[in-house]
């Protein structure tokens, strides 16, 4: 066999045929065309549309999740809880999502305590969001979402309780539901306390676990605690007593405010009426009033002690000067004022003792309106005490120019200027810090305060102290503001209220006052609005309140008695005697 | 040649199996690291709970009340007490 021609495809007789030049061509452009198409589409994925795949990408696993941060807590001076906030949860709803069988519905408003009806109502709104039931303890929600009811939803809020209940609710204010400040010291603190939740993005795995950070967008900042100035013990003892006169006066509302004499802190502060700021459903209406910041009213003869200490401290008195009172009826202008009882010839220690008006007016007619007008301003009155509480009232001080000389009289013994609580308690600092005036705190104070003004003389001070002593001692107006044990100094007022411009037959009893007076430990300001159940003299109503408040307050802070009004071997036969007498009425704090 | 080409291949078939290694175990050790968070958190909430209960029972009106009827306690009268200042 002839060795064959070897043949190959290649040497195929057909394609011996010329194929046109222009058809491989066609064919590699073609192929050519196809291939920058795909570099082309795969630069559009990769370059330029790339950060929107890249989101859609990363929103099929990452999340941004929110990072709660809680609200700080408020505690006393002693680090006792006064309020925290904690988790709660709030359930809500998509109507339209809601499709709920009749018996799941009355599952869940059973759950929710809430009548299958009104559930329902909600249910069928035609809104997109329904709050079903907001702040649900832990546990109920937990119980709500092993349900798996479809279209109801759960959030996690932040719930404030007030462990003090009443006792605190004034000083400390409430919040709202969002759990950010409403009212006192939660508002006035609000920078400190309130928390900045974070945010950060994670990688969620199939099962919805986290496998990885992508970025912290913020971190998390939980609110400051903020330690206050008030003792838990102190606050109690004036809430208690204040509650109890009130009861036995019939009276319209009543404060009390203890401060440090050597610190300047509020050591408590109550209203009454008062209120329980763990329940929502009373948190409006008059009884949320601090009266002790807000209201201010015309203090009367509490007054009379500063206008003495003037003159002391411009030598034009001493406390032995006699004064002239004649007749107990004094006339300027067309105004008459008039004392309790017809006195004569009294010393000015007397005035202050006996509390006479006449005695204050001649003390204060040496003075100018300015001079009268630059004490009071140095006193504070007239200007808000700016501790950042809400409200705070400032009190009425017209300028000196317009003063006519009745109304300069009227103001030595406190008509016609009207101060606060808080003001009045705080001037008489001066007399129980020697002459120096500090500013006041909410917080607590650690070390000394901060710079005083001197006001008057440490010497001033002092003599006022002696007399001050004697007011509320046997044959001073206020004999039942002594605390067993201690010295006490203080002056009574009892003011009439203005009505629509004209004086009512209705009164403020007031009685501020310190102790021990021989180094005072406590200033104690107490005020009572119309007592009714037939006595209104400070002497009467509010000095007893006044004892109470400062004797809890003494004990409280162990203070050591300065009379020495029991020897000590006697204690054991004391007790016995407590023990056979039966209830000792100072028992009832 | 080849050889030193399948050395290579093997070190970079190491290498990739230690990177998958390595990320699984980062992975499982975030989600442990997440899991103690959480448990933090939630042992937070229940210090605050549980600080919340204590004053609850610790309010002075309370106290007050128990030593008073339960116990027969009592204030001491105004005789009964000796206060000692701490020596400076």
């Amino acid at each position: 066999m002839k060795n064959p021609r070897p043949v190959t495809f290649n040497h195929n007789p057909l394609l011996k045929r010329d194929l046109p030049a222009w058809r491989p061509r066609v064919v590699m452009l073609a192929l050519m065309g196809c291939s920058l198409a795909l570099a082309g589409r795969a630069l559009y994925l990769q370059g330029i549309n790339n950060d929107f795949l890249q989101a859609k990408g990363e929103s099929r696993y990452a999340r941004t999740l929110e990072v709660p941060a809680t609200r700080g807590r408020i505690t006393d001076r002693h680090g006792d809880i006064l309020a925290i906030s904690t988790p709660v949860r709030s359930v809500w709803a998509l109507p339209s999502d809601a499709q709920l069988e009749p018996a799941q519905a009355r599952e869940l408003a059973r759950l929710l305590e809430m009548d299958a009806n009104e559930l329902n109502r909600r249910l069928a709104a035609s809104r997109d969001f329904v709050y079903l039931k907001r702040q649900l303890p832990p546990e109920v929600a937990k119980q709500v979402a092993e349900l798996r009811l479809p279209g109801i939803h759960q959030q996690q809020e932040y719930r404030r309780y007030y462990p003090g209940g009443e006792v605190m609710s004034h000083i400390l204010g409430f919040t709202n539901i969002e759990d950010k400040g409403q009212e006192g010291i939660e508002l006035a603190f609000e920078k400190q306390l309130a928390g900045m939740s974070g945010a950060r993005r994670v990688i969620k795995d199939r099962r919805g676990q986290i496998v990885e950070d992508v970025e912290a967008i913020r971190p998390p900042r939980d609110g400051a605690d903020v330690a206050l100035s008030i003792d838990g013990k102190i606050q109690y003892h004036a809430w208690a007593a204040l509650r109890d006169t009130m009861h036995e006066h019939k009276a319209l509302a009543g404060a009390v405010v203890v401060l440090d004499a050597r610190t300047g802190e509020v050591l408590a502060l109550a209203n009454a009426p008062t209120f329980n700021p763990n329940n929502r459903a009373n948190l409006s209406g008059a009884q949320l009033r601090n009266r002790v910041f807000t209201d201010t009213f015309e203090p009367g003869s509490v007054m009379k002690p500063f206008i003495a200490a003037l003159a002391i401290e411009r030598g034009k008195a001493k406390a032995d000067t006699l004064i002239d009172t004649g007749n107990g009826r004094m006339t300027i202008g067309t105004a008459t004022i008039s004392d309790v009882k017809r006195r004569g010839v009294m010393t000015v220690s007397e005035v202050i003792q006996k509390s006479s008006n006449i005695g204050t007016v001649k003390l204060a007619q040496q003075f100018s309106a300015d001079e009268m007008w630059h004490l009071f301003d140095q006193l504070g009155f007239g200007t808000a005490l700016n501790l950042g509480f809400p409200g705070e009232a400032s009190g009425r001080l017209r300028p000196a120019k317009s003063w006519r000389p009745i109304e300069q009289a009227t103001m030595s013994y406190g008509h016609g200027i009207s101060v606060s609580l808080i003001q009045m308690a705080r001037a008489y600092l001066v007399f129980a810090r020697d002459g120096e005036l500090v500013p006041l705190s909410l917080t607590r104070v650690d070390g000394q305060p901060s710079s005083g003004r001197r006001v008057f003389s440490a010497s001033t001070a002092r003599e006022m102290r002696t007399m001050l002593e004697h007011a509320a001692g046997p044959g001073g107006t206020a004999p039942r503001a002594q605390v067993a044990g201690y010295t006490v100094a203080g002056k009574t007022g009892t003011a009439h209220k203005l009505e629509n411009g004209r004086y009512a037959k209705k009164y403020i009893s007031s009685f501020v006052g310190f102790a021990p007076a021989s180094n005072p430990r406590v200033v104690v300001a107490v005020m009572v609005d119309e007592p009714t159940a037939g006595q209104y003299f400070g002497g009467a109503v509010a000095a007893p309140l006044f004892s109470r408040v400062t004797e809890g307050a003494l004990r409280t802070l162990g203070v050591a008695p300065d009379i020495p009004l029991t020897p000590l071997q006697l204690a054991r036969r004391g007790a016995e005697e407590a023990a056979t007498r039966g209830a000792d009425p100072r028992e009832n704090m | 040649m080849i050889r030193a080409d399948a050395v290579l291949v093997a070190l970079v078939v190491a290498s990739a199996l230690g990177v998958v290694a390595a990320q699984h175990q980062a992975r499982k050790l975030h989600t442990q690291y997440e899991r103690e968070q959480a448990r933090a958190q939630a042992l937070a909430v229940e210090w605050g709970q549980l600080q919340l209960e204590q004053s609850t029972w610790a309010t002075h009106g309370r106290i007050e009340r128990m030593a008073r009827e339960r116990l027969g306690m009592r204030h001491p009268a105004p005789g009964q007490m000796l206060v000692v200042e701490p020596k400076s």
